[in-house]
């Protein structure tokens, strides 16, 4: 009986495809944003977890001021070179320091200039950010030691001032400083906050602090813990080390902070999973709508079909048999959305992902979730007219012109 | 799903309705459809109603058939005080023992015939199978053979009306009311369907009640009930010479 409601449902459906086309578009839309929305949020939350793999779970970040949020921090207090060779020298388990300071400055080559980030650092750098050089060669100890005016350039700055020419041993001018290309950094592509790692220009620290910055401050430090030594006895012993540096008394709060890559994951798959959350919210009041709709075209359908109703309850239909079928017809029809929903979905959902340079991740339960969502809002916006159809007066239904 | 249960004894009558009223509206509005009837009708038999409009013979015609029920007096169906029962157990007594046939037809439009013969016998949960034969031995008794797939659009009035006594006669009802059956056909398709009822009358027997307001369609019927302002205003027995 059911199965024959089934195809009746479905033959009512065909019979007005362009009216059920449009009856179910709302439910199609809002199935398809909520799945794709869902499909590209995991896609995003997948790369930032894998671009921290690949990182190296034993990075920490060493930030002044107050832990606020990620990137964010007040009242700082900066880093001196001393703290940085101090951490190497009493933290064990510390392999490498990398002092790092950096602005946004343009760099100007012939007729070309690009504003980008200028990083002064040393060799560490490459190391602790798991960096290597494409052509060319890194700082000698001389340069660093001398602030001499020679630079690293990443791919994104190379294309951008030089394009297809030759950079090794061309002169960048920054401000006023004019340093010569030694090398090229291989390209890494975007980092976990979706920033362009290859948009950058490293120089020796000395040179940055003499020529752009003029002062010995040092805005972080990135660390590598020694493989197999603990991230988060490290963290401690350096959170320790600092607090006696800066001679912070016990009831004083840390003007400095330490954070591993882990949090920092954690922290921006969190921003992630609440945006996707936000918009997925957002994508089901289309389905809400999608459901109203289907409500006002089975009310239009019971009215239309009211002889037809007159003549199947006369001839023996219960009220239960008539609700039924128009609570099947109004189901097979949303589910109908649903199913039309996810096939876009899927489909966009790929081309979304490779358009955001995403992985595409699929995600079985959305779509299950979704399907029966859709299911749902047919049974409860198919319910009301439907019990219209069922209580309707056979005899007034069988006069109905 | 329960069957309703009939006693029926041999010696009652199929129909029986004793000081039947039925009043529509309240007070002031009240209209009164019918004014106290008493009808008896058997087993085998073919009556006509007759009667100008607003006499009651439809109201009565809507009670006789379960879709409606009386004021007041009693209507007994095999025994079964219809007006004591519920609306869904109303709609089981027509299911079981009762077949339509109405002036409009009253067919599923774009449903092919058979469809339509079929419906009665999904409803009453005839397997599949068995429903599919019964319906088109049906329309072939009622001379539809190779007209089973096409739809009420693609046959004339007549076939039309064939098809709506088949679904009527496909559950083998207790009684088939036809409401103005021939009343948007022409006469020769009309004498058609009459010929055609009175022969499922003779054969197998089944038990007609219909209103028309032709005498010539009326003379097909062994006995004529003329209603009149709610009343019965004779109840003429005809010759039973067929």
């Amino acid at each position: 009986m059911l199965w024959t409601t089934i195809i009746l449902a479905l033959r009512e459906i065909k019979r007005n495809v362009m009216r059920s086309f449009l009856t179910i578009l709302g439910i199609v839309i809002g199935v398809g944003a909520v799945i794709t929305m869902v499909t590209i949020g995991g896609g995003a939350t997948a790369q930032i977890q894998e671009q921290i793999a690949s990182m190296g779970s034993n990075v920490l970040i060493v930030t002044p001021g107050k832990r606020i949020g990620p990137g964010h921090s007040s009242g700082n207090i900066l880093f001196k070179q001393a703290d940085g060779e101090a951490i190497l020298r009493d933290v064990s388990s510390i392999a490498a320091v990398a002092p790092i300071s950096s602005k946004s400055l343009q760099a100007v080559f012939g007729n070309e200039n690009w504003s980008t980030s200028v990083t002064g650092s040393d060799n560490t750098f490459l190391r602790v950010s798991n960096r290597s050089i494409k052509a060319g060669r890194q700082f000698s100890d001389s340069e660093l030691r001398a602030g001499a005016a020679v630079c690293l350039v990443g791919e994104t700055v190379r294309k951008k001032l030089f394009g297809g020419q030759e950079s090794l041993g061309e002169n960048i001018r920054l401000e006023k400083l004019s340093c010569q290309v030694i090398g090229v950094l291989e390209a890494k592509g975007q980092n976990t906050m979706g920033m362009d790692q290859d948009d950058i220009i490293l120089i020796p620290l000395r040179t940055y602090q003499r020529r752009i910055s003029g002062n010995l401050d040092i805005a972080r430090f990135q660390l590598s813990v020694q493989d197999g030594a603990s991230t988060e006895k490290a963290q401690q012993d350096i959170q320790s080390l600092m607090r006696e540096r800066r001679r912070l008394s016990p009831s004083d709060d840390d003007n400095f902070n330490v954070m591993d890559m882990k949090e920092i994951a954690n922290m921006l798959t969190g921003t992630t999973q609440l945006l996707t959350a936000l918009l997925s919210a957002v994508a089901a009041v289309s389905l809400l709508v999608g459901g109203i709709g289907i409500m006002n075209i089975m009310l239009v359908s019971v009215t239309e079909r009211t002889r037809e109703i007159g003549i199947r309850l006369a001839i023996g239909a219960l009220e239960s048999e008539v609700l039924i079928q128009f609570l099947v017809e109004a189901v097979v029809l949303s589910s109908l959305g649903g199913l039309i929903g996810i096939v876009a979905a899927l489909a966009g959902s790929v081309w979304l992902a490779s358009v955001l340079r995403v992985p595409f991740v699929f995600n079985a339960g959305i779509i299950g979730v979704a399907f029966l969502f859709s299911a749902a809002v047919g049974v409860i916006f198919g319910y009301f007219p439907a019990l219209k159809a069922a209580r309707l007066d056979p005899i007034d239904a069988l006069r109905y012109e | 799903m329960s069957m309703i249960d009939v006693n029926h004894k041999a010696n009652q009558p199929l129909i029986e309705l004793q000081g039947v009223t039925k009043v529509y509206g309240t007070g002031q509005a009240a209209m009164h459809a019918l004014r106290g009837i008493d009808l008896r009708i058997d087993e085998g038999e073919f009556v006509a109603v007759m009667g100008p409009s607003g006499s009651g013979k439809s109201t009565c015609m809507n009670i006789l058939g379960c879709l409606d029920t009386p004021t007041a007096g009693v209507y007994k169906f095999k025994g079964i005080e219809v007006g004591k029962l519920t609306r869904t157990q109303r709609t089981r007594l027509r299911r079981f023992y009762l077949g339509f046939v109405f002036q409009g037809y009253n067919l599923l439009s774009r449903t092919s015939a058979l469809e339509n013969v079929e419906l009665p016998l999904i409803y009453r949960r005839v397997p599949a199978d068995e429903h599919r034969a019964r319906a088109l031995k049906t329309l072939e008794k009622v001379g539809l053979k190779g007209w089973e797939s096409h739809t009420p659009g693609e046959l004339s009035g007549g076939q039309q009306q064939r098809v709506a006594i088949a679904r009527a006669i496909v559950t083998d009802p207790a009684v088939l009311f036809a409401d103005e059956p021939t009343g948007n056909l022409d006469t020769a398709r009309s004498l058609e369907i009459m010929d055609l009822l009175t022969g499922l009358n003779r054969d197998p027997g089944v038990t007609i009640v219909m209103v028309t307001h032709e005498m010539d369609m009326a003379a097909y019927a062994k006995r004529i009930i003329h209603f009149l302002d709610g009343l019965v205003a004779s109840g003429e027995e005809r010759g039973r010479a067929t």
